[in-house]
């Protein structure tokens, strides 16, 4: 046979051609194998349904073991959207309970990457959240109609009291923002929102648990992958136990109706926040469940700003709350002693003149903190800031260092989000407000009587208390007692000491005896109970007068130390005295003495804000 | 049996190629192992039990072997003489399947037979390789002596196409346009073959790049204008091997080309399907007019080759248009990447993609593949079995198996070359053409790389019919290559 060899050249072309597509199939399988990891990515979200085990949140009791704050279950309805099928939207919408548009509504929500930034049409996705026990009851009952959706439990917040939501805070979903900072989260959790519940987040929360499923190419879940031996059990949040008395709390809270302040009720042996009362506030109980956007916006437009907590937020002038730092101060500076008298002539007098009222002259510090005298402590730190050898700018300093060290001018770092530092100046503040070293000991001498350019939150204030009740030293204020199985942050452990003697702080006390037995404070004298305290009636450019008492009971072996604020109500003693005993009384005997309920009533029934001077704000 | 008969068969199983055949028994295995993966379901069934896909294979896989022993021991001269006599047959139950058999998803190309199914379409394929090295083989036939041996050569092999298109199965039926591999190898003339692969090249790149536009025109189509231009100039040059006309021609298409582009930089846009006729048109009557000085034939293939291709291109947009069914138009869209329709006709292509991705280096490990195993991707038994081999064996066994492929085409070509009859030849070439084509299809489209053509991957995918057919194909090869010997005698 003719064998023609030019044609079976033609065998390599052939076999060139198939090597050629080897060669082509080999690069495309490298590419779709090694080059590019998005496959392994798609291939596991096909693959396998990763269900969040939301963990149990923590509970929160009181000091009394009162439990405050407890979980509910909750029901959210979840979907992945590349597995809805088709279904009946109408039936679906009646079982829930919403409109046809609600439903649209949610539907654009849910893939609005804006407001759910984590959307992916492979994940899990929440449709909408808090469904009623009923409706969660019908839907599970169906759930069959509706492929691709199912529903996730987890838990909301229930409040046993009323009160405290200053202190409390309460949970809402993460936004975006908090997804971004924190990859724990996830599109649709929760998270602390104010309070306790933001600062302790991360004890409360616990770790989310995973069951790993696996999914059919229809969505259909063929169990688990490899028997959940990769599945995660979720651990439950810490409880927390609160220093807080509730009772205590809500009977502060009852007092401040109608009033625009703070109480701020510490435990000096320790720094524990007794009552933490800010005033106006509302139920914790609002920001819970499907109304809480709606009862948000509400607070958020009130205008007594009821999300504002002013014990530990609001800046107020100290007033003369701040005369027993001033006393302390010279007597460690040698300024005065106790037997350093100055003259009072219905004032400081002396090239300015600041206002003071009768009583005797000249006086001594006990008497002038009995009294509430102004011109001694204007004439005690004209004397301090003036020292020979020395400039009023370094003195000052030494001023202003003593106050930091007494817990003013800084953040004292109590355990709850957004604490305000108040404010303490210092020479290089006065420097460049009066353009210079052009200032004196006259022109700055309001600061010695807590007004001027000092201020001070309650917390602050109430911190003094304890100091003075410790005789010279204070635990930074907390409000959590206890973490179970673990323990609070150390900083809470150490103990602060001003560099101040503890017989100063001796003396103050005395001073701040004398003033309940016979001076400003004559309302908080209350029998069997020796009551220290102070009074303030601090001038502000808004208005009234707030009325303002800092004290600590009893004299000897305090267990309470007080702020009471109460803004534009007039003379410490009308308002902040009587509310500062009460809450003494109620803290100290438990139960307040028949005779005391009638002081109390009026006190609780008593405003000092009407509905308009809403419109003032 | 007589002595000698008992002395051939054995002297049979000494010439046998047994390369082949272990290439043959390791694709075998590699594939009953792939479907036992595929199809193996969480509640764990035997690899073994004949209920499953893999163990029917194992059933077909032994009654292939017995099968193909008889191939083995029958005469070669067997085929040769009833080649017409099979193929005749063959084509009767074709024509038969499209009466008799039932509509399974819209195809009528299955017998059944009890709870055995058929698909004759796989068996045509010997059948037309034996009648077409039948025809080669007759006394002094040279395809290029008549133009009525390409007639009849074509008949053969239109005919299967014909019939297995009215059982509506299209992938099957392609397969035998392969077969012009082999009449390449047997004197056709290579231009076909180039006109073919350019026709297919210009085909994608035209309906696959639509935008952007680029002087008023698809960059598809200006990107097929160029590739004319430049092939008519290369031909000039190295097939017609007239240097003076071809430099002439390039000048031409450059100068005009930067002219043009400058103009439409400059705000002047020249529509580019009026310069591209124009200029083609101007450079074919210039070589037209200048080739009387040479010899004529090449200048009239080039010219003719430019003109055509043009003439393809505009028809190219109608036939996509007009006479492609929508699901046709679909799938090609989707092959070249025009639509990503996930959840339709792009799903199957895009979830074998990530089960071939997810696989890596050396794969998640024989029965870990979550895509194939949650049944991720449709069909992962038959036509995309190779997804499991990716995802399970990785980047490592995937390329294995393509080289494994490639070794036995590759051989085949050895064996069909060393044939010294035409009809061993052909038939060789014939396995190699349909060999290459399901390779190069089946696991082109299951790579995202060719259109959705739903055929199986040979010795691989499940089914009886394929696998037997395939087998019966090669062991005719073996068988006719074992007679070698016998022929010197």
């Amino acid at each position: 046979m003719r064998k023609d060899y030019n044609l079976e050249k033609r065998k390599y072309v052939i076999a060139s051609l198939v090597c050629v597509i080897t060669i082509i199939y080999i690069i495309r399988l490298f590419n779709l194998q090694i080059g590019d990891s998005t496959y392994k990515d798609s291939a596991e979200s096909n693959a396998f349904l990763r269900k969040i085990i939301y963990p149990a949140r923590g509970l929160v009791y009181d000091r009394n073991d009162n439990l405050v704050i407890f979980n509910q279950p909750a029901y959210d309805v979840m979907l992945v959207p590349r597995d809805v099928g088709q279904f009946d939207t109408l039936s679906l919408c009646s079982i829930l309970g919403i409109t046809r548009d609600r439903f649209d509504l949610l539907w654009e929500d849910m893939k609005d990457s804006r407001k759910n930034p984590g959307y992916s049409a492979y994940t899990p996705q929440k449709l909408m959240s808090h469904l009623t026990q009923e409706e969660y009851g019908r839907l599970q009952e169906k759930l069959y109609l509706f492929p691709g959706f199912f529903i996730q439990k987890r838990t909301v917040r229930q409040y046993t009291y009323h009160a405290g939501a200053n202190v409390l805070g309460n949970i809402r979903e993460v936004s975006a923002e908090d997804v971004e900072k924190d990859r724990y989260y996830r599109s649709g959790d929760y998270t602390g929102d104010l309070g306790i519940e933001k600062s302790y987040e991360k004890v409360l929360r616990g770790v989310k648990g995973m069951e790993i499923m696996m999914k059919d190419a229809n969505g259909t879940i063929q169990g688990k992958y490899e028997n959940g031996v990769h599945d995660v059990a979720p651990v439950a949040g810490k409880n927390l136990k609160l220093s807080l008395d509730m009772e205590l709390q809500e009977f502060g809270e009852s007092l401040m109706s109608g009033k625009t302040g703070a109480i701020v009720a510490i435990e000096p042996a320790t720094g524990e926040i007794l009552a933490l009362v800010t005033s106006p506030n509302y139920d914790p109980s609002l920001l819970i469940g499907k109304d809480r956007g709606k009862n948000y916006a509400k607070l958020v437009r009130n205008p007594f700003k009821p999300l504002y907590d002013r014990s530990i937020q609001a800046r107020y002038p100290p007033g003369s709350t701040f005369k027993p730092t001033q006393g302390l101060i010279f007597l460690q500076e040698g300024v005065v002693t106790t037997g350093t008298a100055y003259p009072c002539h219905r004032g400081y007098v002396n090239g300015i003149r600041v206002g003071c009222h009768g009583h005797a002259s000249p006086i001594t510090l006990k008497p002038a903190l009995e009294t509430s005298c102004n011109a001694y402590f204007c004439w005690g730190l004209k004397n301090m800031l003036d020292k020979r050898g020395t400039t009023a700018a370094a003195q000052l300093t030494k001023w202003k260092n003593y106050l930091v060290e007494m817990g003013y001018g800084y953040k004292l770092g109590i355990d709850l989000p957004h604490e305000s530092r108040g404010f303490i100046p210092n020479a290089e503040y006065y420097s460049e407000s009066f353009r210079g070293n052009n200032w004196s000991a006259n022109s700055v001498i309001s600061i010695s009587i807590g007004q001027g350019e000092v201020l001070a939150t309650p917390l602050q204030i109430a911190n003094l208390g304890a100091t003075i009740a410790n005789r010279g030293f204070f635990y930074t204020p907390h409000v959590v007692k206890e973490i179970s199985d673990s323990t609070i942050d150390k900083r809470f452990k150490v103990r602060h000491q001003p560099k101040i003697r503890r017989e100063y702080y001796e003396v103050v006390a005395e001073g701040m005896r004398m003033a309940v037995l016979g001076g400003t404070c004559k309302g908080a004298n209350l029998p069997d109970i020796e009551v220290c305290g102070k009074t303030g009636t601090a001038q502000n450019p808004h208005g009234r007068d707030h009325s303002v008492f800092m004290g600590f009971a009893p004299y000897h072996n305090p267990k309470i130390a007080i702020c009471v604020y109460v803004e534009n109500a007039g003379f410490g003693a009308t308002y902040g005295v009587p509310i500062g005993a009460l809450m003494i009384e109620k803290y100290l005997r438990r139960e307040l003495p028949e005779g005391r309920k009638a002081a109390a009533n009026s006190m609780i029934h008593s405003k000092t804000i009407s509905s308009s001077d809403a419109k003032k704000h | 049996m007589t002595p000698r008969n008992i002395d051939t068969g054995a002297s049979i199983f000494r010439s046998l190629d047994w390369f082949t055949i272990i290439l043959y028994l390791v694709l075998v295995t590699f594939g009953a192992i792939s479907i036992y993966a595929a199809s193996y379901d969480f509640d764990n069934a035997s690899l073994f039990d004949f209920a499953e896909f893999s163990g029917k294979q194992f059933l077909w896989i032994g009654l292939a072997l017995v099968l193909g022993l008889v191939i083995f021991l029958l005469d070669y001269r067997l085929y040769e003489a009833y080649a017409y006599p099979i193929y005749a047959a063959v084509i009767l139950l074709l024509i038969v399947t499209i009466f008799v058999a039932p509509d399974i998803k819209g195809s009528r190309s299955w017998l059944s037979f009890g709870p055995v199914s058929l698909q004759p379409a796989e068996f045509g394929k010997f059948a037309t390789a034996l009648a077409l090295a039948k025809l080669f083989d007759s006394y002094n036939f040279s395809l290029n002596t008549k133009l009525s041996n390409y007639y009849r050569a074509l008949i053969i092999i239109f005919l299967p196409i014909a019939l297995i298109l009215m059982q509506k199965e299209t992938g099957s039926a392609l397969v035998y346009l392969s077969l012009v591999l082999v009449l390449y190898r047997e004197g056709m003339p290579g231009i076909v073959l180039w006109s073919i692969l350019c026709a297919v090249t210009y085909f994608v790149i035209a309906v696959k790049y639509t935008t952007p536009l680029i002087l008023g025109i698809p960059c598809g189509e200006f990107i097929v204008f160029v590739a004319i231009m430049a092939i008519f100039a290369g031909m000039l040059l190295f097939y017609c091997k007239d240097f003076f006309i071809g430099r002439n021609v390039l000048i031409g298409f450059v100068s005009t080309g930067v002219i043009v582009l400058v103009l439409a930089l400059c705000g002047i846009v020249i529509n580019g399907r009026v310069y591209f006729i124009t200029v083609i048109l101007l450079a074919a009557a210039y070589t037209a007019v200048a080739m009387f000085r040479h010899r004529i034939g090449k200048f009239v293939v080039t010219i003719s080759f430019a003109i055509a291709s043009m003439l393809f291109l505009f028809s190219v947009n109608y036939v996509f248009g007009n006479i492609l069914q929508p699901h046709q138009q679909q799938r090609i869209k989707v092959a070249l990447g025009i639509v990503e329709d996930i959840r339709g006709a792009g799903y199957n292509v895009n979830q074998s993609k990530i089960a071939i991705g997810s696989g890596g280096l050396t794969g998640k490990g024989f029965l870990n593949g979550t895509q194939t195993k949650l049944k991720y991707v449709p069909e992962q038994h038959t036509d995309f079995i190779y997804c499991t081999i990716g995802e399970e064996e990785g980047f490592v066994g995937s390329v294995m198996l393509l080289v494994l492929f490639a070794t036995l085409i590759l051989r085949l070509i050895t064996i069909a070359e060393r044939q010294r009859t035409a009809f061993g030849r052909v038939y060789g070439y014939c396995v190699v053409s349909y060999l290459t084509f399901h390779l190069a299809i089946n696991i082109g489209m299951v790579l995202g790389l060719c259109p959705v053509i739903g055929i199986p991957l040979p010795f691989i995918s499940y089914g009886g019919s394929s696998l037997w057919g395939f087998t019966i194909l090669l062991f005719i090869m073996l068988r006719i290559d074992a007679a070698r010997k016998e022929r010197i005698d």
